[in-house]
Order: structure tokens, then C-alpha cells, then sequence
């Protein structure tokens, strides 16, 4: 960890992790091509780092089979203008995105090779884990650390069956209070992002306009923690609470859980598949009426 | 008196202490005349009645002199000195008759001047002289009090009175006619409440007593006559079937109060004895059967769920001394005369429940005869009821709640406390729907063209480097209203605040504005829709009028939606809406009314129906 203690952490300084969505069959189908995403969040990033000079970013690539680190500011040595085009911090980016693009094509193409294409959403909670471990280490670093916060610019639905794994790393982030800002330029709204940014107490954006990206990026997500208290930030309008259950990895509204480590299954079963807790036969259509509960949604 | 004249000599005098001219005077029917001795004075009168306003008179034994004062209409009056009490008397009776029979006549007489006067004010205040308006109501003073004051009371009102009465849209009747609750309701809290009989037992109308003879006299008014009727069911009978054939009214109540003479004495035997002799008084002192029968049924009537023989025990005749006139208790009981006694319960009781019931009927006491009869109606339309009453009563009373079905309703009551919460989670639902549609898209692609236009992507960007401006200034400036839109708009918040509405966020001129000129489009679409369908030339004109109001209005209401910052247009547009869209409405009926009109009959352009 490079930051030195002769830095001087003031409370504005942030630790900016984002997560961008690289799932190529989300991106063949957007209305914003890829170049263009680019382009706004390479501004973005760049505008991050012009706020304040010791403000840190690292920028953690979801793929579909794999997700990797392609950018820290505090590793890359080389400021100034590479090309005479672009910023340093965009060649350096894009030629290791590019890389992390062509790693992936390979493992999908390995596993596509054992397995059939099942996944088309991305490893969200892959790069989450990432990025906590991450905020961990710059953590235990010292007692003066910028203040973290993690941006999800996520475009492809969210994948149920990664419910359990972006929970715990949800849950996680709110333990270490991290906040995972969201800005979700897919079609729909996804429900672990609404989840994650409501439980850490994160912003959670879905953009109208896409071609305006950079400016809601600027707009919600540039400013630090602490200028946030005095900010009037969108709130959501609603968070959709909806689970996943363990067995199918379906999205329910309605479901059993387990009494005993509360994992959540769509129909009746004899055995928690999580810790293993017998359920009794004899009150089996009692306990299932009682643990029969609705998720609703909430403000 | 009432027919003929009446002739005195007296003094007219223009002061009660001046010395007046003696004279002679005659009234007649309709007139009054004084006709002084000296026939060379000019104080000679000849009025008619009807311009005589009141009377007043000195009384005897004051000290004045005997005055009659007869108050003209005009203002000023007429003084009058007899020679005597009686003579004042009498004419002051006389010309009291006169005056009530002359007063109905000259009420109607005036009533219709006051039509044809109101009616000529209001043609000279409408634009339209052709069109004549159905007669103004004559309204009371009393009425007129009420307005004012309902106006002085109402800010809002006068401010519509303002505006439409006195801007000649409404006519002050047209304006009443649909705050006739408001008028009524004020009305109605004076009315008299109807006053019901007295609780102290009738039945024991003390006889009073000279001292001197054996006579007794018993006090009757029309009041007690119908008390007794509605007391004592067998009277009432007896009264029906006697009186007038068999015997006077005078006849029938001197045997009731012989009865209840002996009642009142307490003297079984002797009552007995008289009974034998008289079959009419029997019915006085025999047990009053129609009550009886009455009880039966009432018995009947109890709640079949309550044990009537065990509450037998619980009566009151062995408590000594209620410290009532009649005192059950000294009333010693004789069974071979049983049927002449009355216990003092079954009076009470009865007492009781005629009091409770109150006046039944609504007739002049004055002759008992009709309240007789009136009573007896009464009397048999209760029965009719009383008998379904009494099915209904005991299927309800004998329900047993435990063999019921539960009472509770299957659906629960819609409770959204706020509506985004729902509207939010339907919201949520269909996304969901759609999502998987644009997941089988994403599919279609293989993996291999997915990767290469991603990498080409990037590859572009890398050659091309990042685009100029990186957000088009229109966009950014589009993003940013919206995302402060969200931040500062009142949409987030309505719904969220009860008690918070558009128009308190409002600045308080444009609410004034707004609640005036709601109230405004209230008050003239209900004129005109109460107009509907149009029948006379007087509902066209006051259709027009009301409609030009309206488009007066609709500019007015644009205006407003002008002149508010544009923050709040979005919300001030929201409360105009409404009116403007009843407004629309009134406008298109009337437009097609107008063709239906004109398509109908050419000849009639003015909306003769």
C-alpha cells in the first residue's frame, strides 16, 4: 500500500471503488454503445481525481466469467498525456480492460465448452468481494485512510443465483460501513442494487438519459462522504425486497425459511440445505404455514 | 258584534292631553267615520280599515280617562275619548274584529302589489326586456333578517353574493333558491320542539269542593279530555260509541268523573253497587279491557330470552308510601269486588308509558270529538307495524350467537397509507415481466459477436480518444433539472404529508385566488345545471347569463397558471385542471343544446321551446 502517512487525510478525501459492468451481451444490446459508456466514465473518473489531488480510484472490471482490477490510481506511475489523444489513465485503463475482455472470451469459452451458456448476467458479486477486500487492506493501512465508497455502474440484470454471495457482501459493506452507490443503466431496475445502495445508505440511480450519463455521474456520485450530509441526494422511490430463493435460485415474493440460519426456499423441504437443520414431519403443514412469509417492499 | 256598526259619541283628540273635539263615531265593516257636533270643524274623519295598522286602549281602573289610540299605516293615529269603560269596550272590540278581517284581506291585496313591483324591478335591472322572469318570491322581513345576517357571517358568501347578485349574473332569488338548507337550517333550530303531556298522573284530578254542599267540581280542559283518551283506551271506546247519540259530552264526563269519584273514595262495594244500576258507568269502573288485551300482547311482546316468572316476584306493592296521591298499599284488597278495583301499579304504569309515547296525533284539542277519532286512526296504524315488529323481535332475539356464521367480512379494507408503497410494487412486479423478455434477447447473440463488438468498442475509443464534449450541454442541462426536479419537486412529496397539501406550498394570493374562483365555478355550474333542461325563455336568458360568467372565468384561471413560479405550475396546473375540464363540459352542453335547438326550430331563435 503505497499511501504514505505523510498524507494528509482531510474528510473529504475518497477512496473511490468502481465496478463497471462488462457484460458483453449486455453491451451488444444497449441503446448507449460501449465507446460512449466509456467515454462518460473515463470523464467521470478523471473529473474524481481532479476534486482533490490525493483522492484514489480503482476501478474493478464484472465480467461474465471473471472480474479483475484494470485500473489504481495510486499504482500508476506515468501522469501526463500519452498519444497526444488520451489521458494517461485512460490508455492504461483501456489497454487493460482490453486485456480482462479477451480473458473472459476465453473462459467463456472453456466453460461454454464443458457447460452449456448458462450465465448471462455478470459476476457482480465477484467484483463486490473484490472490492471490499480491497477497502479492507487500505483499512488496516493506517488510522488516516481516505473514505471509502464503492460505485456499481452496472447495465446487466441482476443473476438470482448470486443472491446468497451479494448479500453477504452487501451486508458486509454495511458492517464496514462502506456505501455502495449504484447506477444502473440496464432497462429495468435491478433489485440488488436497490438493496445494496438502501442497506449501506448508498445513492442508487437508474439514469433516464443516457446520453447524459456523465452528468448524473458527476451530479450524484462525484461528491464525497462528508459533503454528502449537506447534499440533497434522489432518494428511491422504492426498493424491491424480493429474495432469492436457495434451492432454484428464483426470485420470490413468497417463501419458506429456514428457523434456523433463515435461508430462504421456494417450496417445502424435509432439510435445510444450508445447515442441515431437520424439519419436523409432524408439524410440517403447520411450520409451513407459519414460516410462510411475504417480502414486501418498502420505502 | 261582528256584523252591523257601532255608534258612540266621544272626543277625537291629536294628543292623548289635548281637549279634543266631541263628536259622534261610527264604524262600520270597513270603515271608521267621526263626525265632529261642530260642524264647522275641520276634524272630520273618514277612514277605511285597512289603512289602520294597530289599536291600543287605556284600561279600567287607571287613571287615564278612557283612550282608544288607532295607529294609521301612514304613521300618526287617531285618539279617541269615551264617555265610559263600556263604551271603549265595546268599540275596541269592534274595531279589533274589523282589523284581523281587513288585515287577511289587504296581506293578499298587498302580496300582489309587491309581485308586480318586484317583478317590474327586476325587468328593469335585466338587459333583456322582452324576457319575464317567473314571480320574485315576496319575501318576509324575517327571511330577509336571516340573509343579511347569513351574509354578514359568511365572508365567502357575501363575496359570491357580491359578485354575482350585484354583477346582475344571479337574481337575488336565484341565489337564495339553492342556499335553501342554509335558510331552512336557520329556520329549523327555532322551531318549536312539540310538547308532550305532563308527567304528573292526570288520573288524579282533585275534585274541588265548596265545603258548604255535597257537590263536587271536577275542572276540565281539552288538554286533560285527550290525555284521557290516550290514558284510557275504554273511555276512549265508550266516548266513540255515546257521544253524541246516547248522551251530551256534558252527560258522558259527569259520569266519568262519578266513576272516578268513587274510585277515588275507595270504596269497592259502593262502586259495585253503582255499577249494577248503570251499565254506562260500568264501563268507567270495570277493568279497561282494551288495556288489558294490550298487556296481553305486550307480554308477548317481551324478550323471549327473559324469564318472566322469575321477575314476578319483584313488584312493588308491598313497599309502603310511594308519597303518591294514591297509595296502592292502603287499597285493601276485596276479591269479590276485584274487577272495580284499579291498583295504583296499573295506573302508574300506564301513566308512564302514554308519557313516554308522546303526542300521537296533531289536531285542534278543542273539539273532542275529532280527537277522539284522530286518536283512534292513530291508534290502528300502530297496530299494523306492531305485529311484523314483533316477528322481527323474536327472530333477532332468539339468535344464538355460537350457532351463528362468524360476522366477519372475508375482505379487509383497502388501508394505503401511502400510495407509492403500492404503486411502487405493482411497478416492480410487471418490470419483472419484461425482464426476462430482454433476457432472451441478450441470448440471441453468440458469445463470439458479443466479445468482438466489446473489444471493438474499446479499440474505437482508443482511436478516437474521448469525445469532445463529453455530454451535449442541452443533455446536461436536461439531467440536471431533472435530478434537482426530483430533489425539489412537491411530487415527492405529495402523498407522503396529509396534512401538507398543493395548496398550502402555495403562495397565499394564488391560493386565495384559486378557492375563490373554485367556489365561483361551483356556485354558477350548479345555477347552471340546475337550468337543464331549458323549458322557459327565462331558464334560456339565465343560461347565457351564467355561461358568459363562465367564459368570463376560464381567461382568468389561464391567467393564474401564467403568473405562478414555474416550480409550481406543474401543481397549480393539476388544481385547474378540474375546473377547467367542468367548465368544458357546461360549455359543450351548451353547444350542442344550442344546435339541438336550432336544428329543431329555425323559427324560434331565441330557444322557445
Amino acid at each position: 500500500m503505497p499511501s504514505a502517512p505523510t498524507k494528509l487525510y482531510a474528510d473529504d478525501v475518497s477512496l473511490l471503488v468502481v465496478l463497471l459492468d462488462t457484460n458483453p451481451f449486455f453491451w451488444s444490446t444497449s441503446s448507449l454503445p460501449f465507446s460512449k459508456f466509456l467515454s462518460h466514465v473515463l470523464s467521470f473518473l478523471n473529473s474524481i481525481l481532479l476534486l482533490n489531488q490525493i483522492n484514489q480510484i480503482v476501478v474493478i472490471a464484472t465480467g461474465c466469467n471473471s472480474c479483475d482490477y484494470i485500473y489504481d490510481s495510486s499504482l500508476s506511475t506515468n501522469p501526463g498525456i500519452e498519444n497526444g489523444k488520451l489521458p494517461a489513465l485512460c490508455s492504461e485503463l483501456l489497454k487493460k480492460l482490453e486485456d480482462f475482455v479477451t480473458r473472459d472470451e476465453q473462459l467463456n469459452k472453456q466453460q461454454s465448452q464443458s457447460l452449456p451458456p448458462t450465465t448471462t448476467s455478470s459476476l457482480l458479486s465477484g467484483s463486490l468481494s473484490m472490492a471490499l477486500c480491497y477497502i479492507q487492506r487500505v483499512f488496516r493501512s493506517g488510522p488516516l485512510h481516505p473514505h471509502p465508497r464503492i460505485l456499481c455502474v452496472q447495465g446487466s440484470s441482476d443473476g438470482p443465483e448470486q443472491y446468497v454471495a451479494i448479500m453477504n457482501s452487501i451486508f458486509s459493506a454495511q458492517r464496514s460501513m462502506v456505501p455502495i452507490d449504484s447506477c444502473y443503466i440496464g432497462s429495468n431496475n435491478s433489485a440488488f442494487l436497490q438493496q445494496a445502495s438502501y442497506i449501506t445508505g448508498g445513492v442508487y440511480q437508474k439514469p433516464q438519459q443516457l446520453d447524459g450519463l456523465f452528468q448524473y455521474l458527476s451530479t450524484v456520485f462525484a461528491t464525497d462522504l462528508h459533503s454528502r450530509t449537506f447534499l440533497q441526494l434522489p432518494k428511491s422511490v422504492g426498493v424491491d425486497f424480493r429474495a432469492s430463493c436457495f434451492c432454484h435460485k428464483k426470485t420470490i415474493d413468497m417463501g419458506f425459511i429456514c428457523s434456523v440460519c433463515l435461508s430462504i426456499f421456494c417450496k417445502h423441504h424435509k432439510k435445510c440445505s444450508t445447515c442441515g437443520s431437520v424439519f419436523g414431519q409432524a408439524q410440517s403443514d403447520v411450520a409451513s404455514a407459519s414460516n410462510l412469509k411475504r417480502k414486501t417492499p418498502e420505502t | 258584534m261582528a256584523s252591523g256598526h257601532v255608534i258612540k259619541r266621544a272626543k277625537y283628540k291629536t294628543s292623548p292631553k289635548g281637549a279634543g273635539t266631541p263628536g259622534v263615531l261610527k264604524m262600520t265593516e270597513n270603515k271608521i267615520m267621526f263626525k265632529p257636533n261642530d260642524p264647522t270643524s275641520a276634524s272630520k274623519i273618514d277612514v277605511e280599515f285597512r289603512l289602520i295598522k294597530g289599536y291600543k286602549n287605556t284600561k279600567e281602573g287607571s287613571n287615564n280617562p278612557p283612550l282608544l289610540n288607532l295607529s294609521l299605516e301612514q304613521g300618526g293615529s287617531y285618539i279617541f275619548e269615551f264617555e265610559n269603560f263600556l263604551d271603549l269596550q265595546v268599540c275596541r272590540e269592534f274595531v279589533g274584529n274589523a282589523l284581523t278581517k281587513s288585515g287577511d284581506a289587504a296581506k293578499a291585496k298587498s302580496g300582489d302589489t309587491a309581485k308586480a313591483k318586484s317583478g317590474e324591478a327586476v325587468k328593469a335591472t335585466s338587459d333583456r326586456s322582452t324576457v319575464t322572469y317567473p314571480d320574485e318570491q315576496l319575501i318576509s322581513s324575517a327571511e330577509m333578517e336571516l340573509r343579511i345576517k347569513l351574509l354578514r357571517e359568511n365572508s365567502e358568501l357575501q363575496n359570491l353574493h357580491k359578485k354575482f347578485v350585484l354583477g346582475n349574473i344571479l337574481t337575488e332569488s336565484e341565489f337564495w333558491a339553492t342556499r335553501k338548507k342554509l335558510l331552512d337550517g336557520d329556520i329549523g333550530t327555532k322551531s318549536k320542539q312539540r310538547v308532550g303531556f305532563k308527567s304528573s298522573m292526570i288520573l288524579d284530578i282533585k275534585p274541588m269542593t265548596d265545603g258548604r254542599t255535597n257537590k263536587v267540581t271536577f275542572n276540565l280542559t281539552p288538554e286533560i279530555k285527550y290525555q284521557i283518551f290516550a290514558l284510557k283506551p275504554a273511555v276512549h271506546r265508550a266516548f266513540l260509541n255515546h257521544v253524541p247519540n246516547k248522551m251530551t259530552e256534558k252527560d258522558f264526563w259527569t259520569k266519568y268523573f262519578r266513576a272516578e269519584y268513587l274510585h277515588s273514595t275507595k270504596n269497592a262495594v259502593a262502586a259495585a253497587a253503582e255499577a249494577a244500576e248503570d251499565e254506562e258507568l260500568a264501563i268507567f269502573l270495570k277493568d279497561d279491557d282494551i288495556l288489558a288485551n294490550a298487556a296481553r300482547q305486550k307480554i308477548r311482546r317481551v324478550d323471549p330470552t327473559l324469564d318472566m316468572e322469575a321477575d314476578q316476584g319483584d313488584d312493588y306493592m308491598h313497599l309502603p308510601d310511594h308519597g303518591i296521591f294514591r297509595d296502592g298499599s292502603k287499597e285493601i284488597t276485596d276479591s269479590q269486588h276485584e274487577q272495580f278495583k284499579r291498583t295504583f301499579l296499573q295506573d302508574l304504569n300506564r301513566q308512564g308509558e302514554v308519557v313516554l309515547e308522546g303526542r300521537t296525533i296533531d289536531v285542534e284539542l278543542e273539539d273532542p270529538r275529532t280527537v277522539a277519532e284522530a286518536l283512534a286512526q292513530s291508534r290502528q296504524e300502530s297496530d299494523e307495524n306492531a305485529k311484523q315488529e314483533r316477528l322481527d323481535r323474536i327472530s333477532r332475539m332468539t339468535e344464538m350467537e355460537d350457532l351463528q356464521a362468524p360476522h366477519d367480512h372475508p375482505l379487509a379494507p383497502l388501508c394505503i397509507k401511502d400510495p407509492r408503497d403500492y404503486f411502487d410494487s405493482q411497478q416492480l412486479k410487471t418490470s419483472d415481466d419484461t425482464r426476462a423478455g430482454s433476457e432472451q434477447l441478450r441470448c440471441s447473440l453468440s458469445s463470439e459477436e458479443a466479445y468482438g463488438s466489446l473489444r471493438g468498442s474499446i479499440s474505437e475509443i482508443k482511436a478516437m480518444g474521448l469525445s469532445d464534449p463529453v455530454v451535449r450541454p442541452e443533455v446536461a442541462v436536461m439531467v440536471l433539472n431533472g435530478l434537482t426536479q426530483n430533489i425539489s419537486s412537491t411530487k415527492f412529496q405529495l402523498g407522503k404529508n396529509a396534512q401538507e397539501g398543493i395548496l398550502n406550498s402555495l403562495p397565499n394570493t394564488t391560493k386565495e385566488e384559486l378557492l375563490h374562483h373554485w367556489i365561483s365555478i361551483q356556485e354558477l355550474l350548479r345555477h347552471f345545471w340546475s337550468s337543464y333542461p331549458i323549458t322557459t325563455s327565462y331558464l334560456y336568458a339565465k343560461v347565457s347569463r351564467v355561461k358568459d360568467a363562465m367564459s368570463k372565468i376560464y381567461p382568468q384561471l389561464e391567467e393564474i397558471k401564467e403568473s405562478v413560479p414555474s416550480d409550481l405550475r406543474q401543481q397549480v396546473f393539476l388544481l385547474v385542471r378540474p375546473m377547467h375540464q367542468a367548465l368544458d363540459a357546461a360549455f359543450q352542453h351548451y353547444e350542442a343544446d344550442l344546435q339541438k335547438r336550432s336544428a329543431k326550430g329555425g323559427d324560434k331563435p331565441n330557444g322557445y321551446v
